[in-house]
């Protein structure tokens, strides 16, 4: 038989079932929409990265630190000027901001920046064109988020510590940064001159410290650094180019595609096995033909052929598709994820993902469709003469090789595409058997419902019940694929509802508690009973009040602190050298709190007696850091003032609990002279009260920072609600993934139910018992589906909470079982759509068409 | 020449070998018109797949033109059909979704034939359905159906047509014209024909009639259409 010919004769047979092929081809649609989106979107964002790379450093290199630049760097770069290097500076702290009208405070991220700032890219504001007037006088851009805190205005004047400042507009866009940052604390650029008169950064005060440089074309980026490098190293001076800001940026974005490709891959799996569906459906339908073509002196390659080229055009129509859908998808996920990502993206057609996705599409639904099709290579010519049923004309050899080599030619697919999604053949491997695993533990629960229905079902219960039950185990079944397609959805949603129930509800309970709800801090040695009369006064009372004394590592058993971190001999290097050179904020008190557990050694209780040593209490994490072990002798630079202490114990400390923790706790009489600030936790009953308080406080003393925890767990419920957005996007795609799938799964036993339901109508059932029957059996695999997904999307919520947030776990069924019913009304839906023809027809039209 | 040699074929029933066709053995002549009759469940349609090559028989051989059937494979029977036999059915078996005219173009396009279409609308004329080219097959009545299965069988122009109770669905009229066609076409093309059938009355158009019953042949005679034909000739 010529090529062209066998084209011929594919088309023409196609005729009839091309809609029904096509529709069971397009499972995979969906799971190409989402490689072509997800690849897309990836590719278009890391070349906005590469164009806006500059802008979003905003200079050429940029050093950071957590303190003024010490006099020797500072010089340094001082001297760049007369090279032509233009700088600009910009120093981040917090402060509370007061609106002077409304008389409402909230905490503030303050960016001072100086003239220039920035190099490259451009901050809108709104009105337009308000950031080249900020320098001109004692005005502040904010973050629209303020302005709705504050219920305030442009144009209303805004306290920061002991200055003004008029809010000149709002910001629209900052280059670089991403907009879930605002909803953590809102941004205030002043010009840096007045950081003076706001009197803000005092003793003890936190602020971090940016100097941006535009470099001339003689001197580059990596010239400046090798100048540079000893002075900032031993500085604790952080330097960023813009070719490391695109690189961290582009590799954060491959990391996003690689989380997002596993969903995207499942979804493609999960088409591939409702393409197996779909064609088994076709492949049952297509046996007397076969029988036929046989019969008419067709091979079985000829007849494998023929529909294969069948399977390979509707694959090529639904990936297709699939693309121009992926193409529509990769415009909206730039608007999910804006919140997210620090550049501005420029949506355009990327051909090689379009291309990747369409291939990848059609090469796992021509697997998948192989596993059904080549069953009719089993259909014997004798079916011509004497009909056996669907199944028992496609049974072959118990042991088939083509079927095996279908079978590892899908595992080998699955785990080419896991290499290809990763970075290197170890986690492309695990990647693959990570998305094997859970798409595995899926089938095995269906598979494992599907054989205990048959020991549950008892001969006393009612017949339609029974019948409905039946049905989940009848030859030909498609349970597995049905719970399969279902269960996954409601697994990916009920994960993502359950674990962002618990972390709100970790919030809750640790506002709970600690029963204060708002805590001041960088409160001076000399404020601490002015702010406790203050709050005594509103009526609130003062649960804690912990000193804080900032200090630095001066010495360790007599090594000093600058020699640890460069000289390798004594084993401290490399992982501690941060922890060696940062700024402790350490408190005293002889004894635990709540949030602290001893691991090793003994804890200060009670204090001990000169000439020994005062003691320190040490957290376990940092530690392990600095090397230590207990016995220790820790020099510390308290203020210039050296005290020297002891190790006597490591704590475990919690961190995530609303109240002040501590890397170390000193015995008291080491500390008590100290100059020091204080961290007051108040309870105050009511909104009122807790904003009449805060702006009170502010009012007498500008530098001390108060925050309303409720704000926070509401702010922590918001960015919660933005990440679990973009999670539940991807979800409830896969869950309409899920759609076509069930559809072809269902319409895979239609034949078989068709002929029941008619048979059962012949018998003297009513259209209502029929019904009842497909209705039961319909309510069962949907709630099989929910339930298996709920119980692995509770496993799943279990696992991420003990591993990755290492918090307690506790079960929250109520969304998770909203999705689940959700999924059985759908998968309802589409069972009573395909089987309405048992409805409609007579039993002897029905029978003729059976 | 088409010989069943000590045919027989079981079927595992349960626990039970069911023996269909016992010890079945005959010659048919190249141009022969052989009826084999027999009551339903006597192993007719069983014997009819043999000697097509559909089957394999359990025990025994199938001739046909000197090759051993049950020594080639399926795809090599296939190939084998495709060349040399030609097939009528009871319940016609088109291909639903080809046109009365892609239908016959079938077995011609299997064997990568160059002059599929010409062929094709040729034999349906010869079966009067030149004006139905293009209809499907259930855009016809039955015995419109039949014809183009007649058509479809005779387009490889075989050497053996076997037909499986041809008539069965039509009325009489009808199914006499059908035979009439098939006897027309036998004469014409010298093809073997191996009608099976339980109506007496249509075997009697046979040259030859050979009885089944349980599985077994009970009589193989010459018909008056045999003494007629020669008369003829």
């Amino acid at each position: 038989m010529r090529t062209s010919q066998l084209l011929a004769l594919a088309w023409r047979e196609s005729r009839t079932a091309r809609r029904r092929l096509l529709l069971y081809m397009s499972s995979i649609s969906l799971g190409v929409a989402a490689l072509v989106a997800i690849d897309s979107f990836a590719s278009n964002t890391q070349r906005s990265v590469r164009e806006q790379a500059r802008a979003l450093l905003g200079g050429d290199i940029a050093l950071t630190a957590r303190q003024p630049f010490p006099k020797p760097l500072a010089v340094g770069l001082d001297s760049l000027k007369r090279e032509g290097v233009a700088r600009a500076d910009v120093t981040t702290f917090s402060s509370m901001a007061l609106s002077q009208r409304t008389g409402l405070t909230r905490l503030s991220q303050i960016r001072a920046v100086t003239p220039g700032y920035p190099f490259y890219g451009q901050i809108l504001t709104s009105p337009a064109d308000q950031w080249a007037r900020l320098q001109s006088g004692r005005f502040a851009l904010v973050d629209p988020s303020l302005l709705i805190a504050l219920n305030g205005q442009v144009g209303d004047t805004l306290t920061l510590g002991f200055a003004r400042f008029i809010v000149i507009g709002t910001l629209r866009s900052v280059p670089g940064d991403v907009g879930v940052a605002s909803a953590i604390g809102p941004r205030i650029y002043i010009p840096a001159r007045y950081v003076d008169e706001t009197s803000l950064l005092m003793f003890g005060s936190r602020s971090d410290h940016e100097a941006l440089f535009k470099l001339p074309p003689t001197l580059p980026a990596q010239r400046f650094l090798f100048r540079f490098k000893q002075r900032m190293d031993s500085a604790g001076v952080r330097a960023r180019t813009v070719a490391e800001t695109e690189f961290n940026l582009t590799q954060a974005i491959d990391q996003l595609r690689d989380f997002l490709s596993v969903i995207g891959i499942v979804a493609l799996l999960l088409g591939g096995i409702g393409v197996a569906s779909g064609v088994n459906a076709f492949v049952m339908r297509k046996i007397d033909t076969v029988a036929i073509l046989r019969c008419l002196g067709a091979t079985s390659g000829q007849v494998l052929a023929i529909y294969l080229i069948q399977a390979t055009v509707m694959g090529l129509l639904g990936a297709a598709f699939g693309a121009v859908l992926g193409l529509g998808l990769q415009l909206l996920l730039p608007r999910v994820l804006a919140d997210f990502l620090p550049v501005d993206v420029h949506v355009s057609l990327e051909w090689s993902a379009v291309i990747t996705g369409m291939l990848v599409g059609v090469w796992v639904a021509l697997m998948f469709a192989l596993r059904p099709l080549v069953a009719l290579r089993n259909v014997s010519p004798l079916q011509t003469l004497r009909r056996e049923s669907d199944a028992d004309a496609l049974r072959g050899a118990r042991f088939d090789p083509v079927r095996v080599l279908v079978a590892v030619a899908i595992v080998l697919s699955i785990a080419a595409l896991g290499i290809t999604r990763a970075n290197d053949l170890t986690q492309g491997l695990g990647f693959a058997a990570g998305i094997g695993a859970a798409v595995g533990l899926l089938y095995a629960a269906a598979a494992g419902l599907s054989a205990s229905a048959r020991r549950v079902v008892q001969p006393n219960w009612p017949f339609v019940l029974r019948q409905g039950v039946a049905s989940l185990y009848r030859p030909g079944n498609q349970t597995r694929s049905v719970v399969l397609a279902l269960g996954f959805g409601v697994f990916l949603m009920s994960t993502v509802y359950q674990v962002q129930r618990n972390l709100l509800r970790t919030v809750d309970v640790k506002l709970v508690a600690s029963r204060a709800n708002v805590v001041f801090f960088d409160v001076q040695g000399d404020q601490g009973p002015g702010v406790d009369s203050l709050i005594r006064a509103s009526g609130a009372q003062v649960i804690q009040r912990t000193p804080l004394v900032p200090m630095k590592i001066s010495s360790i058993n007599g090594v000093p602190a600058a020699k640890l971190t460069t000289d390798t001999t004594h084993g401290r290097r490399h992982a501690e050298g941060w922890a060696m050179r940062r700024e402790f904020r350490s408190t005293y008190r002889d004894s635990l709190v709540p949030s602290e557990r001893l691991t090793a050694g003994t804890f200060h209780r009670g204090g001990t007696r000169a000439p020994a040593l005062p003691e320190v209490s040490v957290d376990k994490g940092i530690a392990q850091d600095l090397k230590l072990s207990i016995g220790d002798t820790i020099v510390w630079d308290v203020q210039s003032v050296l005290v020297p202490t002891r190790v006597a114990s490591f704590r475990e400390v919690n961190w995530t609990r609303f109240e002040p923790n501590f890397f170390v706790v000193f015995e008291p009489r080491a500390l008590e002279k100290a100059p020091k600030q204080f961290v007051v936790l108040a309870d105050v009953r009511g909104d009122a009260a807790v904003a009449r308080l805060q702006r009170d406080v502010v009012s007498r003393f500008p530098n001390v920072s108060s925050l309303d925890l409720t704000l926070i767990q509401q702010t922590v419920g918001r960015v919660l609600n933005k990440v679990t957005a973009a999670i539940r996007f991807m979800a409830g795609l896969s869950l309409a993934l899920g759609i076509p799938v069930l559809f072809s799964s269902v319409s895979a036993t239609r034949r078989e139910r068709l002929r029941e339901g008619v048979l059962l109508k012949v018998l003297g059932a009513t259209r209502r018992q029929v019904g009842r029957i497909m209705l039961a059996e319909y309510l069962l695999l949907g709630g099989l589906g929910g339930v298996v997904g709920v119980v692995l999307g509770t496993g799943g919520a279990w696992a991420l909470m003990h591993f990755i947030f290492k918090q307690p776990y506790v079960p929250a069924f109520g969304p998770a079982l909203l999705v689940a019913l959700l999924m059985m009304a759908i998968a309802v839906s589409i069972g009573m759509l395909t089987g309405r023809d048992v409805f409609r027809e007579t039993p002897m039209a029905a029978l003729r068409e059976a | 020449m088409l010989e069943a040699r000590h045919l027989v074929k079981e079927y595992r029933s349960g626990d039970h070998q069911l023996a269909v066709l016992r010890d079945v053995s005959f010659v048919i002549p190249d141009g022969a018109f052989v009826a084999i009759v027999g009551p339903s469940g006597s192993g007719k349609t069983t014997l009819l797949g043999l000697l097509a090559g559909l089957d394999v028989p359990s025990t025994g051989t199938v001739i046909l033109d000197g090759e051993d059937l049950s020594r080639l494979s399926e795809d090599k029977r296939a190939r084998l059909r495709g060349a040399k036999v030609g097939f009528v059915f009871q319940s016609f078996q088109l291909i639903p979704t080809l046109t009365a005219l892609e239908n016959v173009q079938v077995p011609l396009e299997l064997r990568g034939d160059d002059g599929a279409p010409a062929r094709a609308r040729e034999l349906l004329d010869r079966v009067g359905l030149a004006d139905r080219a293009h209809h499907f097959p259930n855009q016809l009545s039955g015995g419109e159906q039949q014809r183009v299965a007649i058509a479809r069988a005779f387009s490889n122009a075989p050497r053996l047509l076997f037909a499986d109770e041809p008539t069965g669905n039509l009325d009489s009229d009808t199914g006499h014209r059908i035979v009439e066609l098939l006897e027309n076409l036998n004469r014409e093309s010298g093809t073997t024909i191996v009608l099976v059938t339980h109506d007496l009355t249509l075997a009697q158009r046979a040259q030859r009639i050979i009885r089944l019953a349980d599985g077994a042949v009970v009589s193989d005679t010459a018909t008056r259409a045999r003494d007629l034909k020669s008369a003829a000739g």
